[in-house]
């Protein structure tokens, strides 16, 4: 195995422990830092293929992935707020009514 | 050196990782997130891609990561998943995460073929090279990622205007 095999295998090891917190955690907050897991397992991948390759393409994508990141964070973030502030709870059994 | 330096990092990568999914307090688990990005960080420039190790402090650790502990200041985090942090089927979550796992580091480590061992005449990685790229080629998604953090901080503005 060479070392972009161990960094791909890496990156989705990475991707299932954040998809195991997921399914998990209870806490809407460690919730979303899973989430960020798997984001960086994802941003992993592609830092790893574009250096086995040597272009930029892969490095650009993963500056994108940070941006729409930033802007998923800011807004969950701003609901988290507004669904505890509802139901006085970060436990995800409390928010099961929501729809859609 | 490299290998051990990825060695390293990935190992630390990993551990960080699973404190996240396994620790009580999110508080902890934040600053174990923090640790984990930081590691990655660490791969990032072992691998020579600077520019991405750089963003990946700049970003997620000090801008997506601070934003999540000042959330994490502002509610009170001893509710009832404090008590019970983890899910009624943990143990069926534990098994099927365990099998997918194995599958993936079994199935991508063998899929992919070994890279040749050519050493690039100039390094792509460079901040000259990827600003360049980005006034020439991708000028247009960074315009558009612009707008789309322009359209995400009207959202979470208008969300919490709505909900108050």
């Amino acid at each position: 195995m060479d070392q972009y095999q161990f960094l791909t295998s890496l990156a989705g090891l990475i991707f299932s422990l954040g998809l195991l917190g997921v399914v998990l955690r209870r806490n809407l907050l460690v919730v979303m830092m899973c989430l960020e897991i798997m984001l960086n397992a994802v941003v992993l991948s592609f830092v790893g293929f574009a250096v086995r390759s040597q272009t930029l393409p892969g490095i650009a994508m993963t500056f994108f992935i940070y941006v729409a990141a930033s802007c998923e964070i800011a807004l969950a973030m701003a609901i988290v707020v507004l669904l505890v502030k509802r139901r006085g709870s970060l436990d995800l059994g409390a928010h099961q009514e929501l729809k859609g | 050196m490299i290998p051990v330096f990825l060695g390293l990092f990935s190992l630390l990568a990993l551990i960080f990782a699973v404190l996240v999914v396994t620790l009580r307090q999110p508080m902890r688990c934040a600053l174990s997130l923090v640790a984990h990005m930081i590691s990655l960080a660490g791969i990032y420039a072992t691998l020579g891609a600077h520019v991405i190790a750089m963003f990946q402090i700049l970003i997620y650790v000090g801008a997506v990561m601070v934003f999540m502990v000042y959330t994490i200041m502002l509610l009170d985090d001893r509710d009832n998943s404090y008590r019970h942090p983890y899910s009624i089927k943990a143990i069926t979550c534990l098994v099927v995460g365990g099998a997918l796992a194995a599958a993936i580091w079994a199935a991508i480590g063998h899929t992919i073929t070994p890279a040749a061992a050519a050493i690039p005449a100039v390094d792509p990685f460079t901040f000259s090279a990827f600003s360049l790229a980005f006034m020439k080629q991708y000028w247009f998604h960074f315009e558009l990622a612009t707008v789309l953090l322009l359209v995400g901080v009207v959202a979470a503005w208008a969300a919490v205007k709505e909900g108050l």
